[in-house]
């Protein structure tokens, strides 16, 4: 088989394993099962991404040709974005398996397979070349994860899940509204064939209707402000490792999907006719003061980091609203680097209350003693979100800074550096509580977590230096990613 | 190789402190070793960099067209030798100190202190603005454990105030800058003469410096300079080292490279705005010194002394005249040994006495001969009376303001000799001619002798440096022949 072959099953391995997963009894087996197909997963991405990144590899299904049948259409930037997922899922399921038996004792064999469906539904929807296949994957990713949500072991997990299932429902029916017109004017769903033929309708009301519906359907999903009021309580009460799969993956997903509709489809031009620029621009920069200013007060490190994630998707959309190479390869890179600060953050927090079984913020102290490798790893990952040197989080800033200096836009360089000041001060109420407060005296004892939470936090620890120094893998394929969807360069 | 040897080896130490901490003995013996090997291996670098053949090195490549590289010049082997000798000088008096003083969590102490030096090595060899960066933030965040080392609540809010300011000016107004400069000239490297010339207007120019000059609170320009009197919460050997020489030092130093070789002299003589920064350099000499006038505790007197010092740097850098800058350089030299002195002094008489305020020294010049004569002398040399090192610099720097007639540089330079003078000379007299208000509680002499060891070495050196300055000298004008 060749490469192009083998790439469908990154999404049908963990699709197929999903039911049989929902079967097996007991704690190990679900487990390793799904651990064998994230791994199946990762390793097709793995070996796709460079194929991909030469020339598109376009598979049609059931050997029907496109625009009739569904095709998986991967460039540089999904073959990417699919690696990162899966390679995210392989880190996050060691890590999970402990604090999954804590937080869901019992069925975890559905668990893990709505942690497979959620996973191939991302997957789904990144190789996809379908408009209409996108929106099944979302639900499918959807559904899911409105179920994982509420395994929270909380109350509040149901509404929280409730309240996102509202908001999600909402965002893919504005979604699948706006693919109908987009049908009707061009009776197509294929994304190739669609970006033929939206320009000669491009004046017709019915496609600046579609526009419209569409980002503001995938706004929604991607928690883009002021859509974003469902995320925080999501995050903050799901179980710890799928806040962590959640907010690792799932709003990039998002974001890919609008990068994809918006440039590939609807082309640079028509999106430059809408106000597709003012609205991303002031949407992001307000989302990033608004996050970050919330953020410092909340109550809870998992709804401080979950506010910090809005704010982080609003760099992600003034990055996309710049409309240039740089630009859209400084929105990539951070939904890469974000993934990794932001999955790390989330399991350290995840390992506290793990130990602790509590993530308020006072709590917090005094826990550099007890659990020295977790708290340093917090204030590292900390320290790549506020995007000190050496780090992931260094080289998003630079790229993103660096492309609004390129158009002389010094309110974005202003705000991207306000928004960053201001992580220093969230990130660092809960050091100073961890390494300057002595623990309350009526604490019991605790440990630090073992090996299979710290391995995976560390390696992705690791990950975020790496990609602070090595940047050929992230910040080349992002610009030729972003030349991609621009529809310029080789 | 040399160089990698001059931050490893501070990192090497800081990794054997920490799993030493159940023997001080030990931990101490390896503090003191890392320090003379680095001594070592800065002086290694002498003959390289004097005969013009420098040591360069590039490690990695994070930014397409962008390395992380290193290259020792005139300036970089000065601040390299300064804070690995003075390193070695601080351990021993530190062992002093924090044994005396039976100071909490020693191993903590020692391994921080050693990663601030690594730090202090990667912005004294750094070979470009991104590299120099790096290795700034390196130094903020290794030193604010050592800052809130005493845990209570003054530490915590010194602390905030601290990383607040710095990582606030560095996040804020460093790194843009340094992004600007290098959409604009495509490199961030060293370059003598500078890398903007001809590729920038005046008026750009002159924003681009001032984000330059405030965007390094290092150097603590007013307004930038609250941090520095909020870190005097530290332990003594942390404001004696880092607060007066390692850290505020990385700071002019920084500022001094931006002016010789990102802009370039001849190129910042036509910038217009530039005489304004000489103005706020020059306020913050007079108004720091007044400041100081009317602090109580010792430290925060020389804290803003320090500041008020600093400017002195950062405006000889800014009057853009060959003597000028001969005279910043030695200044980051003669500065280093004198406020060291100074702060070596306030330490000993903390652990002797437990006092810290000015208005409690009457008569102490009698139980501590040593340590008093060691602060006179230290006090001389900030007021800059031969024959110390004060004198020296602010020779070459008053030379430098003659050879461009700019004799507002000469205005600060009397009025702020004549504030130190003020708050300086009163101490030494009442120490010495002043009987005691009362017997202390405890009868005291010396502080212990690795203390007394320490502020004697650095108050000797004080004095030593006013006859053998040739050296640096000679160094600096090489930096300038290149630089022209």
């Amino acid at each position: 088989m060749t490469i192009l072959e083998w790439m469908p099953f990154s999404v049908l391995v963990p699709l197929i394993a999903a039911p049989l997963c929902a079967l097996l009894p007991g704690r190990v087996m679900p487990w390793s099962l799904a651990m064998l197909a994230v791994i199946a997963s990762a390793a097709i991405s793995a070996l796709v991404l460079p194929a991909a990144v030469d020339e598109p590899l376009r598979y049609a299904f059931g050997n029907w040709p496109p625009p009739f049948g569904i095709e998986y259409y991967v460039d540089a930037v999904n073959a990417f974005l699919a690696l990162l997922i899966s390679a995210m899922a392989v880190v996050i399921l060691p890590w999970a398996r402990k604090s999954v038996n804590q937080e869901v004792p019992e069925r975890q064999g559905p668990f893990y397979a709505l942690f497979l469906l959620a996973m191939s539904g991302l997957m789904g929807i990144t190789l996809t070349g379908d408009a209409f296949n996108v929106f099944v994957f979302l639900e499918i990713s959807s559904l899911s994860t409105y179920a994982l949500i509420a395994h929270g072991q909380r109350r509040a997990a149901l509404l929280a899940s409730f309240r996102y299932l509202i908001m999600g429902t909402l965002g893919a029916t504005f979604y699948l509204i706006g693919i109908g017109l987009l049908y009707i004017a061009t009776g197509t769903l294929n994304m190739a064939d669609l970006a033929e033929r939206v320009p000669e309708v491009s004046d017709t009301r019915a496609v600046r209707a579609a526009f419209g519906f569409i980002v503001v359907g995938i706004g929604l999903k991607l928690a883009l402000f002021p859509l974003h009021r469902w995320l925080p309580g999501a995050y903050a009460n799901a179980p710890s490792a799928v806040t962590v799969f959640i907010a690792a993956t799932a709003t990039k997903v998002a974001v890919y999907i609008l990068l994809r509709l918006v440039f590939t489809v609807f082309g640079v031009e028509f999106a430059l006719d809408m106000p597709y620029r003012e609205v991303f621009f002031t949407l992001g920069i307000i989302g990033i003061l608004f996050a970050s200013i919330s953020a410092i007060d909340q109550p809870t490190a998992k709804r401080m980091l979950a506010y910090s994630s809005v704010a982080q998707i609003g760099y992600i959309a003034l990055a996309i609203s710049l409309v240039s190479v740089e630009g859209l390869a400084a929105g990539l890179v951070h939904i890469f680097n974000h993934a990794l600060m932001k999955g790390a953050l989330f399991m350290a927090v995840g390992a506290v209350i793990y130990r602790l079984g509590t993530n308020r913020v006072e709590d917090f102290a005094g826990l550099a003693k007890s659990m020295p490798w977790t708290m340093l790893a917090f204030v590292l990952a900390g320290l790549s979100l506020i995007g000190v040197p050496l780090t992931a989080g260094f080289i998003s800033k630079w790229a993103l800074i660096q492309a609004a200096i390129a158009q002389d836009n010094w309110v974005a360089v202003a705000v991207v550096l306000v928004g960053s000041l201001l992580a220093v001060i969230y990130i660092g109420r809960i050091a100073e509580a961890a390494y300057l407060r002595p623990a309350p005296e009526n604490r019991a004892p605790i440990r630090e977590v073992g090996p299979w939470m710290m391995v995976p936090l560390w390696l992705l620890i690791a990950a975020n230096f790496w990609f602070g120094i090595d940047t050929s893998l992230t910040l080349d394929t992002a610009t030729r990613g972003a030349e991609v969807l621009m529809g310029v360069g080789p | 190789m040399l160089i990698v040897s001059l931050i490893g080896v501070p990192l090497v130490g800081a990794l054997l402190i920490s799993q030493a901490g159940r023997w001080p003995n030990v931990r101490e013996a390896i503090t003191l070793i890392t320090a003379a090997t680095l001594f070592g291996l800065a002086t290694q670098l002498i003959d390289p960099v004097v005969n013009g053949a420098g040591a360069s090195l590039s490690v990695a490549e994070p930014i397409p067209g962008l390395e992380i590289a290193f290259d020792v010049e005139p300036l970089g082997l000065i601040f390299t030798l300064l804070a690995s000798l003075l390193w070695f000088v601080t351990s021993v008096y530190g062992i002093g100190y924090m044994r005396g003083g039976n100071e909490p969590r020693q191993t903590s102490f020692y391994a921080f202190f050693a990663i601030a030096i690594s730090g202090a090595m990667g912005v004294a060899t750094a070979g470009n603005l991104l590299t120099l960066f790096i290795f700034y933030e390196v130094l903020t965040l290794s030193t604010w454990p050592l800052v809130t080392h005493k845990q209570n609540d003054a530490a915590r809010a010194g602390g905030r105030t601290y990383m607040g300011v710095l990582l606030g000016t560095s996040i804020g107004l460093l790194l843009p800058a340094i992004i600007w400069t290098w959409v604009v000239a495509g490199t961030t490297d060293f370059v003598p003469g500078g890398i903007l010339v001809d590729r920038m207007g005046p008026t750009a120019a002159a924003i681009l410096l001032t984000m330059f000059v405030l965007g390094i609170g290092k150097a603590a320009v007013m307004p930038m300079h609250r941090w520095l009197p909020a870190a005097m919460v530290a332990p003594t050997p942390v404001s004696a080292l880092l607060h007066a020489v390692t850290v505020v030092k990385a700071g002019v130093f920084t500022i001094t490279k931006v002016v010789v070789y990102i802009f370039g002299l001849d190129f910042l003589a036509t910038v217009p705005l530039e005489k304004y920064l000489v103005y706020l350099a020059g306020f913050t000499v007079v108004a720091a010194s007044i400041v100081a006038l009317k602090q109580v505790e010792i430290k925060r007197m020389l804290a803003y002394s320090t500041i008020s010092q600093l400017s002195y740097i950062v405006l000889a850098a800014l009057v853009l005249a060959p003597y000028a800058e001969i005279g910043a350089a030695v200044h980051i030299v003669a500065h280093a040994f004198g406020k060291i002195t100074l702060f070596f002094c306030a330490g000993a008489i903390y652990i002797a006495s437990k006092k810290t305020r000015v208005d409690q020294l009457r008569g102490i010049g009698l139980r501590m001969p040593w340590t008093m004569v060691a602060f006179a002398i230290g006090a001389l040399s900030m007021i800059g009376v031969p024959p110390t090192a004060g004198f020296v610099s602010k020779w070459y720097i008053i030379a430098g303001a003659f050879q461009v007639d700019n004799f507002f540089v000469l205005a600060v330079f009397m009025a702020s000799t004549g504030l130190n003078a003020a708050y300086f000379l009163p101490i030494v007299f009442r120490a010495f001619f002043r009987p005691e208000d009362q017997a202390p509680p405890k009868e005291h002499g010396e502080a212990p002798w690795p203390m007394v060891a320490a502020l004697t070495f650095t108050a000797a050196g004080t004095i030593l440096f006013f006859v053998f300055n040739g050296p640096i000298v000679d160094i600096e004008a090489r930096m300038l022949e290149v630089a022209r």
